[in-house]
C-alpha cells in the first residue's frame, strides 16, 4: 500500500496536526509564553478553514470506500471549523478565571478531539468507521460538559449527558448488529443493494434512527437535553447546540439516503412523527422556560426539527437547504450564547433568567441590538438570514410533497415568535431600577460577536451563497 | 454437537433487555452505568454470531466486536471519572441527588 494515499485524506490530517502542535506547546510553554496560546490556537484554526475549503473541488476514497471526501463534506467540514473558531474565541474570558486557566490546552484538545470525531462520521462511508467517530465526537464532549470540576451542576450535567449518549449508542449498535446480521457487509455502498425492507431491516432502521435521534435530541428522545445545556459551561452549551448537532444532522442525511433508500416510505414516516412532535413539543415548553440556557434548550430542539423537514425530502435541494441552513443557524445560535457568557461573567456568574434582560437596552445597546437580531433570525423575521433559510427548507418539504408538514411547522413559526420576542420585550421596554451595568468586552468575544453580526445581516442577503453551496452538492 | 445460532440471538436480546429494564429502573448511578455496558456486550454477542453463522467468509461482525469492547471500556472510564466528580460534590451517587438543575 502507498502510504502517500493517507494524504487523501488532508482535513483530519491537518486538523490532527493542529492538534499535536498545541498538545506539545502546552506541555513546553511556561510563564508568559502561555499568554499568545489562545491567539495562536484561533489562527491555527483559521489555517484549517483555508485547508478544508481547499478540498472544495475534488472527491476522494480511501480504505476500499471505508473514507469518502465530496465536496460539500469538506464544505461542511470548514462550516463546522467556522463556528468552533467563534466557540473559541467566546472562550476566552472563561478560561481565564482561576479554576480554569491552567486547563486552557486541555479545553482545546478535547475540543478538537470532538472536531476529528465529527470529521469522520461525515467522510465514514461504513458503520464502523461512523461509530468510532460518532463515539469520537461525543466521549471528549462528556468530559467538557463536566469541564467545571468545582460545580455540582456542571457534573450532575455531564453524568446525564454521558448516561444518554452510552445509552443512545448501545440502541444504535443493536439496530447496527441486525443490519450486518440481515446484509452480511457493513459498506453503505454494498448494503444498499441488500435492503429490502424485511421485518428485521424496519427494525434495525428503526433502532437505528433512535440512536441518532438522541444525538440530536428529537422530540421523544429530548429528555437529556434541557439539564445538560443548563449545568454544562456555557461555551460548552453553544458548542453542543450547533457544532455536534449540525454534525449529525448532515451523518443522518447521508445515512438514510444512502442506506436506507430502499426503504424510503418506511423511515420518512418515522421522521414526520418525530418532526411534528420535536417543533410542537419544544415550542410549548420553551414559552414556559425562564432560565435562559434552558429556553436555549428548547428552541434548540425546535430548530433541530426544522432541519429534520430537510432530512425528510431527500433530495438534492434538501442537502443544500440544509447545509444553510446550519450554516445560517451556527452564527446566530452563537451570537446569543456569546451574548448569554458575556452577560454571566459579568454578573457574578449567577445563571442568567429573563427578568435579568429587564432593561439591558438602556445600558448595553450594541449587545442588546445584537441579541435582537440574532433572535429575529432564528425566529424566521424576513429581512435577515433566519427568514431565508427557513423558507429554504419549506420549499424543499414542500417540493417532496409534504405540504401538511409544512403548514403544521409555519404555525409553530408563530408560536416560537412569540418566546423569542418575550426576551426582546424585556430588553427594551420593560423597567428595571437595576439592570446589568455597561459591559466592556474583551477582543475576542468582540471578534466572535462581529463576526455573528455579519453573518446574521450578510448571509440572507448575499444571495449568492446559498448558489454556492447548491453548486457544491 | 453445534449450538445453533438462535440460542445466542436469544441470549442476545434477554441481555439488552435486561439493561433497558435496569437503565430504567435503577437509582444508583453505578448501576446504570453497568445496565448500559450489558447492553454493550448484547451488541458484541449479536455481531459475533452473526458473523460466526451467517457470515463467515470475512471477519466484519469480529473487528467490529473487538472496537466495540475497546470503546466501551473507554466510555466506562469517562463516565467513571465524572460520577467520582459527582460524588466529591454532592458526597452521594444516588440518583435522588441530582434533580438540581430546573430549579
Amino acid at each position: 500500500m502507498n502510504y502517500l494515499e493517507f494524504f487523501s485524506m488532508l482535513p483530519e490530517i491537518s486538523l490532527l496536526a493542529v492538534f499535536v502542535l498545541i498538545f506539545i506547546f502546552d506541555l513546553v510553554a511556561t510563564g508568559h509564553r502561555r499568554r499568545i496560546f489562545h491567539i495562536m490556537t484561533s489562527l491555527l484554526m483559521l489555517a484549517q478553514i483555508a485547508v478544508c475549503l481547499s478540498c472544495c473541488d475534488g472527491e476522494q476514497t480511501l480504505f476500499g470506500g471505508m473514507y469518502h471526501n465530496n465536496s460539500i463534506t469538506s464544505f461542511m467540514k470548514a462550516m463546522l471549523t467556522f463556528g468552533s473558531l467563534l466557540v473559541i474565541l467566546q472562550s476566552h474570558k472563561w478560561l481565564r478565571n482561576t479554576h480554569s486557566y491552567y486547563k486552557q490546552g486541555e479545553f482545546f484538545i478535547l475540543l478538537l478531539s470532538t472536531l476529528v470525531g465529527m470529521y469522520f462520521m461525515m467522510s465514514a462511508r461504513h458503520f464502523l468507521l461512523f461509530f468510532i467517530g460518532m463515539e469520537l465526537a461525543s466521549l471528549p464532549l462528556a468530559c467538557l460538559v463536566a469541564f467545571d470540576k468545582y460545580r455540582h451542576h456542571s457534573a450532575e450535567a455531564g453524568i446525564k449527558y454521558i448516561l444518554s449518549s452510552m445509552f443512545a449508542s448501545a440502541v444504535m449498535l443493536y439496530g447496527i448488529s441486525f443490519l450486518y446480521g440481515t446484509t452480511g457487509t457493513l459498506y453503505f455502498d454494498d448494503m444498499v443493494a441488500k435492503i429490502d425492507g424485511s421485518a428485521m431491516q424496519v427494525f434495525a432502521m428503526v433502532m437505528f434512527t433512535a440512536g441518532l435521534g438522541f444525538k440530536i435530541s428529537l422530540v421523544p428522545f429530548h429528555l437529556w437535553t434541557a439539564d445538560s445545556y443548563q449545568g454544562a459551561p456555557t461555551v460548552v452549551t453553544a458548542y453542543l447546540s450547533v457544532i455536534s448537532k449540525g454534525a449529525a444532522v448532515f451523518t443522518m442525511f447521508i445515512i438514510l439516503t444512502k442506506v436506507f433508500a430502499p426503504m424510503t416510505k418506511e423511515w420518512q414516516m418515522m421522521l414526520y412523527i418525530m418532526t411534528v412532535a420535536s417543533i410542537t413539543i419544544a415550542n410549548l415548553f420553551a414559552i414556559k422556560q425562564n432560565n435562559l440556557k434552558r429556553f436555549m434548550a428548547f428552541s434548540s430542539i425546535s430548530q433541530a426539527g426544522y432541519i429534520m423537514l430537510a432530512v425528510i425530502s431527500g433530495t438534492a435541494s434538501g442537502m443544500t437547504s440544509m447545509v444553510y441552513y446550519i450554516l445560517v443557524y451556527i452564527v446566530a445560535n452563537l451570537a446569543v450564547f456569546g451574548i448569554i457568557e458575556t452577560l454571566e461573567h459579568h454578573n457574578e456568574n449567577v445563571e442568567l433568567t429573563r427578568t435579568h434582560c429587564n432593561g439591558l437596552y438602556k445600558t448595553n445597546p450594541k449587545l442588546s441590538l445584537l441579541m435582537t437580531l440574532a433572535l429575529f433570525s432564528l425566529a424566521g423575521i424576513p429581512p435577515f438570514a433566519g427568514f431565508f433559510s427557513k423558507f429554504f427548507i419549506f420549499m424543499s418539504a414542500f417540493d417532496a410533497g409534504f405540504w401538511v408538514l409544512v403548514f403544521i411547522a409555519l404555525i409553530n413559526t408563530v408560536i416560537s415568535l412569540y418566546y423569542y420576542l418575550l426576551i426582546v420585550k424585556a430588553m427594551y421596554i420593560k423597567p428595571n431600577e437595576a439592570p446589568i451595568p455597561e459591559i466592556k468586552c474583551d477582543p475576542y468575544s468582540r471578534i466572535s460577536l462581529v463576526l455573528c453580526l455579519i453573518g446574521v445581516v450578510l448571509l440572507g442577503v448575499c444571495s449568492f451563497i446559498y448558489t454556492s453551496i447548491d453548486k457544491l452538492v | 454437537m453445534i449450538v445453533p445460532a438462535e440460542f445466542y440471538l436469544v441470549l442476545a436480546t434477554v441481555l439488552f433487555f435486561i439493561g433497558v429494564f435496569g437503565f430504567f429502573t435503577r437509582r444508583n448511578l453505578i448501576s446504570l452505568l453497568i445496565s448500559t455496558e450489558l447492553m454493550l456486550n448484547a451488541v458484541d454477542i449479536n455481531f459475533a454470531v452473526f458473523n460466526a453463522y451467517c457470515h463467515p467468509e470475512h471477519l466484519e461482525g469480529f473487528f467490529f466486536t473487538m472496537f466495540g469492547i475497546g470503546i466501551a471500556a473507554a466510555e466506562t472510564a469517562v463516565a467513571i471519572a465524572i460520577i467520582i466528580n459527582v460524588f466529591r460534590n454532592a458526597k452521594s451517587i444516588h440518583i435522588k441527588n441530582m434533580i438540581e438543575l430546573k430549579h
